[in-house]
């Protein structure tokens, strides 16, 4: 006998038999694990100078294995730095774009009718306008504080998510099997929790890892322009954007920002495609 | 069908005019005004400039005054640049980004519509690995990176090109910008020609072509092809906002003087008359667009009936 099944394990074998999406995960927390405890560890700190290495290039004996910048600050501390700053927008910008928009499009879903109609069309309408301009407009504006930053992405990432959860409502409430569980005297609440909840939630998880590296590439642009997180504070935007400059001369400086945000997009990415083979149950 | 269209060309009003209003409240809400700057201004003064840029008035009649400007094709004097209307700085730098913009999609629809075809008619040929490559390059390496390293490798190491300026559209400034826009939408172009032609490929319809005897390149050419456009001419419209980003980056990364380097340096110099030319006119090009996208798809597709 096998032990009873359940969405959740059934999903959970799926995930564990993709190697790509397994690996993805233990890179990812590998990263995590790294920006926030390994800057405590290293001996230098993030806005430093040595002075005895100045713009050093990457070495074993100097202490900096990821050389320093033009002022001779350690690479390797500034990534991980960077690192914290660049999750930090991505997971709490995805959070609450996610929140947002599962509110909004469950909502409408749910309520139908001019409500729906209405809720919609502000979605038509803010899609249409390009967002990064607006992000740009609104960090101007308003200041580059952390959490404004957080605020110009979240204001126009949500929309995708709102549409999505809205179909995904609209098409569920008409299930046959939604109709058994009234019939058989399943109490609204309940059929909620134990039936629209979970069959939404897949497409939420799925969403939300497609959302983090979309908004971790969002920051980096605007902290490439100019425009996002700024100096002593640092982010992978910010970085690159300085390696960029030097890559002449110090093309370390570029190459190692470049290739942890990369890695790091490389893997949500494989992470999503996992999590949406092992959660869509059509596609089994 | 122009029924539709003409449906659609009345929505974009409303559109245009909550994103107008949108980016001018936006902009109220800003502390400080456009004219606090280390140096002192008589007060007299700036009540003169507040009066020229009518900022003495409220809120509401200042979007009115906005709108009906507007409405006359004038985008309003930029406050930073005092003898500049945004009219003359979107004359001088709209050429630039069009020019790269129009070069670089008409290349990216182009080869991405060629190498997906091919892709899709001999899988797991050189062609189609070609395309899975790009396409995992282009998701994940920013275009950020991707444009530096070009500099890199054209400009300084092999010093072929130029690394960035711009000069009366002498295209060897062109080439690098329009390289890194074009790379960037071809992987999206031919992954999606791929799997829709793929999809074609298997249907009822291309079975009974081929069964008649015909072969492969009429199959393709007379009844796969048609179809499998679809989902293409679907993510233009998409593909179009994305590419404000890609243009924004590409212009900074090649200091050219076009929009993107107008809306960074507005930014940068609150420029609040500028900025919000900018976004009204890029919003109405993009809205405009995806209008045309969607009246193109509605002709192509004959299952589609208004």
């Amino acid at each position: 006998m096998n032990a009873p099944r359940s969405p959740w394990r059934d999903a959970r074998a799926r995930f564990a038999r993709n190697r790509a999406a397994r690996w993805s995960l233990w890179t990812l927390l590998a990263i995590v694990l790294a920006c926030v405890v390994g800057p405590g560890l290293l001996p230098h700190a993030f806005d430093s100078t040595d002075w005895n290495a100045m713009r050093a290039a990457p070495s074993w004996a100097n202490g900096h294995w990821w050389g320093t910048d033009e002022s001779g600050r350690d690479l390797l501390v500034r990534c991980l730095m960077g690192g914290r700053i660049s999750l930090l927008v991505g997971v709490l910008a995805s959070l609450s774009s996610v929140a947002l928009g599962l509110a909004w499009g469950a909502t409408a879903g749910f309520i139908g009718g001019t409500t729906d109609q209405l809720m919609m069309r502000v979605v038509d309408v803010l899609y249409a306008i390009p967002y990064l301009l607006i992000a740009i407009l609104m960090v101007t504006v308003l200041g580059r504080e952390f959490y404004l930053v957080v605020l110009a992405i979240t204001a126009f990432s949500w929309m995708d998510m709102a549409r999505l959860v809205r179909g995904q409502t609209l098409s569920l409430r008409r299930m046959e099997f939604i109709e058994a569980a009234h019939a058989i005297g399943v109490t609204t609440p309940q059929i909620i929790l134990t039936h629209i909840v979970p069959n939404l939630l897949g497409v939420v998880v799925v969403y939300t890892t497609i959302t983090v590296p979309a908004v971790i590439l969002t920051e980096s642009v605007l902290s490439f322009l100019g425009l996002g997180i700024q100096e002593p504070m640092t982010s992978w935007g910010v970085l690159i954007q300085d390696g960029a400059q030097m890559m002449e001369v110090a093309p370390w400086l570029l190459l190692f920002p470049a290739a942890l945000l990369s890695l790091t997009l490389y893997c949500f990415n494989f992470l999503g495609d996992g999590l949406r083979d092992a959660l869509d149950p059509k596609d089994r | 069908m122009w029924s539709y269209a003409l449906k659609r060309l009345l929505a974009v009003a409303p559109t245009l005019l909550i994103a107008i209003a949108l980016v001018f409240f936006l902009l109220f809400s800003a502390p400080g005004g456009p004219f606090d700057s280390e140096r002192v201004v008589a007060p007299e003064v700036l009540a003169n400039l507040q009066a020229k840029y009518h900022l003495d008035q409220p809120p509401w009649r200042q979007y009115l005054h906005y709108l009906n400007n507007l409405a006359h094709g004038d985008l309003g004097a930029s406050f930073r640049y005092a003898d500049w209307s945004v009219n003359d700085l979107v004359a001088d730098a709209l050429p630039v980004s069009l020019a790269i913009g129009a070069t670089s999609l008409v290349l990216a629809v182009a080869l991405g519509l060629i190498l997906g075809i091919l892709a899709a008619l001999r899988q797991n040929s050189i062609a189609d690995h070609f395309v899975m490559l790009l396409s995992s390059v282009g998701s994940v390496i920013p275009s950020f990176v991707i444009g530096p390293v070009l500099v890199l490798i054209f400009a300084i190491t092999l010093r072929w090109l130029p690394s960035g300026g711009w000069n009366e559209f002498e295209p060897r400034y062109m080439i690098l910008p329009v390289a890194l826009l074009t790379v960037i939408n071809v992987a999206t172009i031919a992954r999606v020609m791929r799997a829709s032609l793929i999809e074609v490929l298997h249907s009822g319809f291309i079975r009974t072509a081929r069964a008649k005897g015909l072969p492969t390149h009429i199959v393709v050419r007379r009844h796969a092809l048609k179809p499998a456009l679809l989902p293409v001419v679907s993510i233009l419209g998409p593909l179009a906002i994305s590419s404000i980003t890609a243009a924004l980056v590409t212009e900074s990364v090649f200091s050219l003087p076009g929009l993107g380097k107008l809306i960074v340096n507005g930014a940068g110099n609150r420029d609040y008359t500028l900025i919000l030319g900018l976004v009204v006119l890029i919003t109405l090009i993009v809205v405009l667009l995806n209008l045309l996208i969607d009246l193109i798809y509605a002709a192509i597709d004959p299952r589609i009936r208004y």
